[in-house]
């Protein structure tokens, strides 16, 4: 695992550098509108607003037209998906398959559909679209993702879109100016908690050109928080608590409703 | 009113559950038993995962079995050495009980186990009480003799070695039916999200042969102990009790209990045994239902880590 890792790590830098190495053009300047979420008990979904401008130099032609993806990813996780199927007249959790540190949220925004902005080959290479981006299952002993159609993978997809929590629009970036873009970012009720990163990539005659990332922050703030934290990191006092005041409602109600 | 349940994750109307918590506490103190059987199906109905109702609903039940055990306690009809035999059994099944719970879990079999336990379980224990207030129904229509109390003949429990004898219950037995059933009911609580008082009580009757005097009372001991156990259990290893959604559960719980055990008073024991068959049953076999017909999406995620 570790030494697929290092191997990964070292493609990403040579792609960098690769992609680093024709004189930059252009430059991203971006920023979103909050860079802490908190989240209260009566959040009900929140949009953040991701504002940013091209940097020209003054070798690059005026008239160049701009693609944008934004894509934002939630902290990762590693999540199950199950098949039920009949056996025996009832339905049964059969089949199952693991997705490894895959994005709780997931979203990918363009200014125009990706087959216009770039070749099927570079929208594979860039993660362009939920189609194409990268989502990790345990394939026996093996890692690997698999095609877009896999039962798991798009049963998967579906559910997390059902949720809000995975989304591809292909119209929510627009260009104010030539130069000058706008995106929201819709943040649904049950976002999970965590970082957020946002990547921006910028598209000329089909190629990235530029790209550039900035982060957020979701924290949920209130009593539920501290109740579900509790739980989740002092499992022994946080029993001893409940049964406690399971005792203590059951007195409680002997004495309220004492008959004698 | 919406509250946002911390642990189940979901958003939830607090006066549906309260009033869940009460109806199911209106039936429990009728028939004096837990309602475990009614709450956790309930809750999943609702929406809440199984895991966390079964989870919850422990702490439910310890509330409402400690408030009838304080009760029967000022009554003296608890036989104290009866229930402390039995929860060696009780705390042992339960914890093999959250053991297995946690192991189904991981094998994502935990909700099909949960609903064919209820099915299995309900169906048979639903049925036979049911056939059996049928029975003393008829019987006393025709004038026959009421009594329910079988001819005191001697069936082999009763040859078994390590006898012992419980004071206030006047028997003399051996401890280890009395540590299997104890055993049993721990571990099917656990699994189940049940005090098992619906089950423990009849065994303690026929099997047993507990005076009725003390059966309830020493039975809600048990049940008290094993589902705080499980509790701080289900708390520690799967982090799944909802102590927001257990609070308001016990709420309307304890006040249902009150109107339920008043109700109950006035109602003959044949009608209150039929009416709780026909009810177990019911809650059988609408899990028997949902496991047959086809589930709206095949496909189910769950997180199991989270990766940095």
């Amino acid at each position: 695992m570790t030494l697929r890792l290092i191997l990964m790590l070292g493609w990403l830098a040579l792609g960098l550098a690769l992609a680093a190495s024709p004189a930059r053009a252009e430059r991203l300047i971006v920023s979103v509108s909050n860079h802490r979420v908190t989240v209260t008990p009566n959040y009900s979904g929140e949009e953040l607003v991701l504002f940013g401008s091209v940097e020209k130099d003054a070798n690059t032609s005026a008239n160049r037209t701009y693609d944008l993806v934004v894509t934002v990813a939630g902290p990762r996780a590693d999540m199950v998906t199950r098949r039920k199927e009949r056996r025996f007249g009832i339905w049964i959790n059969t089949d199952s398959r693991q997705f490894l540190g895959v994005p709780t949220y997931l979203a990918l925004f363009s200014n125009r559909p990706f087959d216009a902005i770039a070749s099927p080959e570079v929208q594979r290479r860039q993660q362009l679209g939920l189609n194409n981006v990268l989502l990790t299952q345990r394939v026996g002993p093996d890692y690997a993702d698999v095609v877009p159609d896999d039962a798991f993978r798009s049963a998967f997809v579906r559910l997390r879109k059902q949720h809000g929590l995975y989304r591809e629009e292909t119209s929510a970036v627009t260009f104010l100016t030539p130069t000058l873009f706008r995106t929201g970012i819709p943040l649904p009720a049950e976002v999970p908690i965590g970082l957020y990163n946002v990547e921006i990539k910028l598209f000329a005659d089909g190629a990235l050109v530029a790209k550039t990332d900035t982060a957020f922050e979701i924290v949920k703030v209130g009593f539920e928080q501290f109740v579900a934290t509790t739980a989740q990191q002092h499992g022994f006092v946080y029993g001893l608590i409940t049964a406690f005041m399971a005792l203590m409602t059951g007195w409680m109600a002997s004495i309220v409703f004492r008959k004698d | 009113m919406q509250l946002y349940l911390p642990i189940a994750d979901i958003p939830v109307n607090v006066f549906l559950i309260l009033a869940m918590g009460a109806a199911v506490g209106f039936v429990s103190g009728m028939f004096g038993i837990g309602g475990g059987f009614l709450m956790t199906p309930l809750l999943i109905f609702v929406g809440i995962a199984p895991a966390v109702a079964v989870a919850s609903v422990a702490s439910h039940i310890a509330a409402s079995s400690f408030s009838g055990a304080i009760s029967y306690w000022r009554r003296r009809a608890i036989d104290p050495l009866l229930a402390l035999v039995l929860l060696t059994g009780g705390t042992l099944g339960t914890a093999l009980g959250v053991w297995t719970f946690t192991l189904l879990r991981s094998l994502g079999q935990l909700d099909l186990m949960i609903a064919t336990s209820y099915v299995i379980l309900l169906t048979t224990v639903g049925a036979l009480m049911f056939w059996e207030g049928l029975r003393a129904l008829l019987r006393a229509r025709r004038g026959g003799p009421v009594t329910t109390r079988r001819p005191g003949s001697h069936v082999w429990i009763h040859g078994l070695p390590l006898k012992m004898r419980f004071k206030r219950s006047k028997i003399y037995l051996s401890v280890i039916p009395v540590v299997v059933i104890g055993l049993i009911i721990g571990f099917i609580g656990a699994v189940m999200g049940i005090g098992g008082g619906f089950i423990l009580v009849p065994l303690l009757i026929y099997v047993l042969r507990v005076p009725t005097s003390t059966v309830i009372g020493t039975s809600m001991v048990l049940t008290l102990v094993t589902m705080v156990f499980a509790t701080m259990l289900h708390a520690v290893t799967n982090h799944l009790v909802d102590a927001v959604l257990a609070l308001i559960l016990m709420v309307g719980g304890v006040t249902g209990a009150q109107f339920g055990a008043r109700a109950g008073q006035k109602i003959r024991g044949e009608h209150l045994r039929l009416l709780l068959g026909l009810l177990v049953l019911a809650v059988g076999v609408r899990f028997a239902v949902e496991l047959v017909i086809r589930p709206e999406d095949l496909f189910t995620i769950r997180e199991t880590g989270v990766t940095e």
